[in-house]
């Protein structure tokens, strides 16, 4: 870890403006600090933020739920309205990391915490998202643990989220706020970038951009469903996972949102795998064509190959689930 | 005013015969309070702060050589006091009970990860910052990585390629057979403490406060690394965070602090990263291991073979000796051996807890579950079969061995008769549900330890010894022993641990700890007893000692007066004919009880119950905590922990603890042990054998072969991780 200069933001435009000046922001410090130890990032400034006044949770008027960049993965995952209305999120919340990690770990810090490829993390090691043109080790490397659905030539690194999963299903956005003062909201999805050639860009983020809030739409019906599948039974990230909001009506799949984890460089999700089982009954059949069309472009590289039929039979036992009649 | 014991016949339960009552007895660890109210000092927490701090530095190439590095840049750093590259810097930890130093010169990189220098600066911070910062220049060279190659070198030392009879024809004749490969992976202690180690000189007088399991090896390699006279070391490690074979030799950041030390002139703290600990220290080596079993129509095994092949780094005496219970658990009178070593550059392969067993008998035990469905036999049927008379191969007898009782009493506690032997039948919803047995054994080893034990005049005792005790409950199985032979209440006695100045002992490795130590303990205080006796003009036999009381055919009185001085003794246990004459081990059996799930092919273990044979148990809770612990480490064994190493430059991939998964709390289920009631009197005068090893041996076997009964998937490649079941799964 390098020498930094540590300033705690007493505003949000004082946390924009440095952040704009080059600070890296802070909150729960639970990603960024490893990283800074092992000088995966190497800031020469932080802006801590976690004084600002972003730790709220409140129900929007009309329905929706904004949540506070600053809100802990464990209040929100306590959330009385969250587990009601939005039980997914509570349970991919749950899924991850450890008790004390959700203590310190962020809703916005959660959004942007970096890859766990292991040739991300060691320095010795080339990695074009640490190291922009130095290559990528991982492709023929021990890949076990990365994406099979879009990757680049350059990086084939998973985003390791499960809270970011669930808000993909659940539909929500991203508020930021920028260095002048500009506020703007985009959906999640949009948020995220692929990595083609700049592995390193991970988010549509500029300079001096703090995420304010994230925010949910008003909660939809229908059974909701997380299912993460990983090496021991806690404090492991997803091999793969699944987020599933399904609604029925009248033995038909009235909607369907899915979202995917530990797959894809970014929580991964597919309209057209929704439309192929919107309006039809369910059947093995019916679920077996909605991950054929997930994984149609799905490339493995050896070690994670098994994702690609363990992604196929964890949607199938989810839409299983998600449909089977109330007993 | 000594009293020695050489192990030359069995010895008569004397500690039995004592009146206090607290041998054998839950007595908490004594140790306890004290860690968990963060009083108790280790290795990195000594000193006072002002000392400076050394971080190690490592190659960032496979093999070859170092030909320059930048220090003046990092020399010029915030608070960099120095770079130190000195040629006796170590490559690698010493082997275990090697006694003097390891390969040196970490200017000859062998491995990825290597230390080949240490920058010491004012604060931790500093010390890391300048330590990565620091440009090194190679000339690097090929390197061999894989141990499986066909062109890589491999040693087949001649002692162990061994054979009996012929299995090949054993082979063909047998009307039920298997051979069958399997691999195990690589493997790291991960104990929770890092390595650590605190320097300071007096002149020419050298302290170290380190975390080793056998410092009375290690002040000799610490010596020898530094080129001084080991009367001129004292190392000192009161606790130890967890070893599990990864402390037995001193290892680099101990020389280098020493180093650092001497060249300030100021106490030097060095304390390793967890990728250092993954990187810089012991492996147990991954394994190839080939077994043949050739049987009669009656399950009767006519042949075993058993070949392996390990690896380690050129200059390493130690391999991985996997076939090690192969050699006394079944009968069969057809036997080949094997042993291979590849020679490949990476990082040193050495001691992990129950070397050779703990991979060994995965193989082993697999290979047993396949013949006995092979054979159409139960598993435990099957082993109970093959239990010899006596050993197989040296027709030497057992020193004492419940082995079938163990079987017989497991099976009936874990409701055994329930499993349907027909693979994949047993569904609870989403899971397929299937149980498992394996054996259990290893060897049991008395190793030289002494003790002393001064009874003061004022009724209490303290018990010295360098033995450590790196949270198996050395602290309170002493004070147990001491406390029975003398008669005194546990409070009355207290140990002290863990320090060259104090008697040397058999320190804590293969599991010898407690019996060897114990019996120094035991000696010491049979010598007290003695003494006392003369005092009454008496035998010993005729003394009794309780509370603090003593007691002889006509006359009672309180210790405290008959005592007007304090008594000194040494205890000195060596072993001797008893273990040339016998062959000596603990046995036992595991069942597990495996939910397979039938979608991901995730292994959750349901249940697990251990029966042990393993002598007198010196403490109830702490041997069981100790059978608990090796479960886990079978648990992580079967399930989850796989070392990784980068195929092209060797490098371990996994060094942390977030990506190489040791089993976590919900991973562990109720976990039984039972210990059946034994003595074994020609281990040592305590009848004791070990423990700490013994609950790890086949351990993951049984979790393998209860996902082979739930689902009818037979995994040979270890961990079984969901990857590797899920291709043998139906369509679901
Ligand atoms: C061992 C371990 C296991 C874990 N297991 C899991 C798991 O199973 N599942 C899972 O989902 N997660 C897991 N995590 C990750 C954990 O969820 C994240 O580390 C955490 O959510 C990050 O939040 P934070 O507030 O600590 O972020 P920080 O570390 O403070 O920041 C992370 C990044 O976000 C940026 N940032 C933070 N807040 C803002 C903001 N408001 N605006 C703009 N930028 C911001 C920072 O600049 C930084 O780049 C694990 C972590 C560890 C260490
Ligand atoms: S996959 Fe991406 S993060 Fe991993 S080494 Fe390659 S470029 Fe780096």
């Amino acid at each position: 870890m390098r020498d930094f200069d540590y300033a705690r933001a007493g505003s949000r435009s004082d946390a924009t403006a440095r952040a704009g000046a080059g600070a890296q922001i802070i909150a729960g410090g639970t990603n960024l600090l490893d990283l800074m130890k092992l000088e995966v990032m190497a800031p020469e400034a932080v802006v801590d933020i976690t004084r600002l006044d972003l730790h709220e949770i409140s129900v929007v008027e009309g329905g929706g739920l904004r949540i506070g960049a600053l809100v802990t993965n464990s209040d929100l995952a306590a959330h009385d309205v969250v587990r009601r209305d939005y039980a997914l999120l509570s349970r991919a919340l749950l899924s991850g990391a450890t008790g004390q990690l959700r203590n310190k770990a962020t809703t916005g810090g959660n959004l942007l915490q970096r890859t766990r490829c292991f040739y991300f993390y060691d320095t010795a090691m080339p990695c074009n998202k640490r190291d922009p043109g130095s290559g990528c080790h991982a492709r023929d490397g021990f890949n076990r643990i990365l994406a099979v659905l879009g990757t680049s030539d350059h990086c084939i690194a998973t985003h390791p989220s499960d809270m970011a999963v669930a808000l993909m299903a659940l539909g929500a956005s991203v508020e930021i706020e920028d260095a002048a003062g500009d506020v703007r909201q985009m959906p999640l999805n949009d948020f995220y970038r692929l990595p083609g050639d700049t592995p390193h860009i991970e988010t549509v983020l500029e300079q001096g951009d703090l995420i304010t809030a994230v925010l949910l739409p008003k909660p939809v019906a229908g059974r909701q469903i997380y299912r993460k599948v990983r090496d021991r039974s806690s404090y492991a990230f997803a091999l793969v996972s699944v987020a599933a909001v399904v609604r029925m009506e009248d033995g038909k799949i009235a909607s369907a949102a899915l979202a995917f984890g530990g797959l894809a460089p970014k929580p991964w999700r597919n309209a057209k795998v929704e439309s192929a089982l919107t309006g039809k009954v369910p059947s093995d059949d019916l679920f077996g064509q909605a991950a054929d069309i997930l994984l149609a472009d799905a490339v493995g590289f050896g070690a994670n190959d098994f994702k690609i039929p363990l992604a196929r039979r964890t949607l199938r036992a989810v839409l299983r689930q998600a449909t089977e009649a109330t007993q | 005013m000594n009293q020695h014991l050489k192990m030359d016949r069995p010895q008569d339960d004397v500690i039995g015969t004592m009146a206090q009552g607290v041998i054998g007895t839950a007595a908490p660890r004594r140790d306890g309070p004290v860690k968990v109210t963060g009083q108790a000092r280790y290795a990195a927490e000594t000193g006072t702060g002002a000392e400076a701090v050394g971080v190690l530095v490592r190659a960032t190439i496979t093999k070859g050589r170092v030909t320059g590095m930048d220090s003046d840049a990092v020399r010029a750093m915030p608070g960099v006091l120095s770079v130190i590259t000195d040629k006796r810097l170590l490559r690698n930890p010493a082997q275990g009970t090697a006694n003097a130093a390891p390969v040196q010169d970490p200017g000859q990189v062998a491995y990825f990860g290597q230390p080949i220098a240490l920058v010491v600066a004012e604060t931790f911070e500093q010390a890391r910052h300048a330590a990565q910062g620091l440009k090194v220049r190679y000339a690097a060279e090929e390197a061999v990585t894989d141990p499986f190659a066909d062109t890589t070198e491999v040693e087949r030392p001649e002692a162990k390629q061994t054979e009996q009879g012929d299995l090949d024809a054993a082979m063909t004749a047998a009307e039920f057979s298997v051979d069958s490969t399997y691999t195990t992976p690589a493997q790291n202690s991960a104990a929770m403490e890092p390595h650590a180690s605190v320097a300071e000189w007096d002149g020419d007088r050298l302290t170290l406060h380190g975390s080793y399991q056998m410092v009375k090896y290690n002040r000799n390699e610490l010596a020898d690394s530094l080129g001084i006279d080991p009367a001129n070391v004292r190392i000192r490690a009161p606790y130890v965070g967890g070893g599990f074979g990864s402390k037995l030799g001193i290892a680099p950041e101990a020389v280098a602090a020493a180093i650092a030390a001497r060249d300030l002139g100021r106490a030097v703290r060095v304390v390793m990263s967890r990728p250092q600990v993954f990187e810089a220290t012991m492996r147990r080596s991954g394994t190839r291991q080939r077994v043949r079993l050739a049987a009669d129509a009656d399950g009767r095994l006519t042949g075993i073979g058993h070949e392996a092949r390990v690896s380690n780094l050129p200059d390493e005496a130690f391999s991985e000796p996997v076939t090690m219970a192969t050699h006394f658990l079944y009968a069969g009178k057809n036997r080949k051996y094997a042993h291979e070593i590849a020679r490949v550059h990476r990082t040193c392969a050495g001691s992990m807890r129950a070397p050779g067993e703990a991979v060994g008998m995965l193989a082993l035990e697999n290979a047993m579950d396949e013949l006995a469905h092979a054979a159409g036999i139960d598993p435990v049927e099957l082993r109970l079969r093959n239990i010899p008379d006596v050993h197989p191969e040296n027709g030497k007898d057992y020193s004492s061995r419940r082995f079938a009782d163990c079987l017989r009493d497991g099976a009936a506690r874990f409701g055994w008769s329930a499993r349907n032997p027909k693979p994949g039948q047993v569904r609870d919803g989403e899971w397929f549900i299937g149980m498992g047995v394996a054996s259990a054994a290893r060897g049991n080893i008395l190793q030289e330890s002494q003790a002393r034990v001064i009874l003061h005049a004022d009724a209490t005792a303290t018990v010295e010894t360098d033995m450590t005790d790196i949270g198996t409950g050395t602290y309170t199985i002493l004070a147990q022993i001491a406390a029975e032979m003398l008669g005194l209440p546990l409070d009355s006695v207290s140990v002290r641990l863990g320090d060259t100045d104090f008697p040397p002992a058999a320190g804590s490795g293969g599991s010898w700890g407690a019996g060897s130590a114990g019996s120094a303990v035991f000696l010491a205080c049979q010598k007290l007893r003695q003494s006392l006796a003369d005092m009454l003009d008496t035998d010993p036999s005729e003394l009794t000692l309780r509370d603090g009381t003593v007691t002889s055919s006509n006359t009672q009185q309180s210790l405290a007066d008959l005592l007007s001085e304090d008594l000194t003794t040494i205890g000195h246990i060596e072993p001797g004919e008893t273990s040339e004459t016998m062959q000596h081990a603990g046995f036992g059996a595991h069942f597990a009880e495996v939910a397979v799930n039938a979608v991901t092919g995730e292994s959750r273990v349901r249940r697990m119950l251990g029966v042990f044979s393993a002598g007198r148990i010196l403490n109830e809770q702490t041997a069981r905590s100790q059978c608990h612990g090796g479960m886990i480490f079978g648990i992580g064994a079967a399930l989850t922990e796989d070392m990784v190493h980068d195929h092209r430059d060797g490098h371990i991939v996994n060094h942390n603890l977030a990506e190489y998964h040791i089993p976590v709390n919900l991973d562990i289920p109720q976990l039984d042990v039972v210990f059946l009631e034994e003595r074994d009197a020609w281990a040592n005068p305590l009848q004791s054998k070990g423990v700490g090893e013994l609950g790890i041996s086949g351990a993951g076997a049984a979790i393998t072969n209860a996902i082979y009964n739930a689902t009818g998937v037979r995994v040979r490649d270890y961990p079984a991780t969901l990857d590797r079941v899920l291709p043998g799964l139906p369509d679901d």
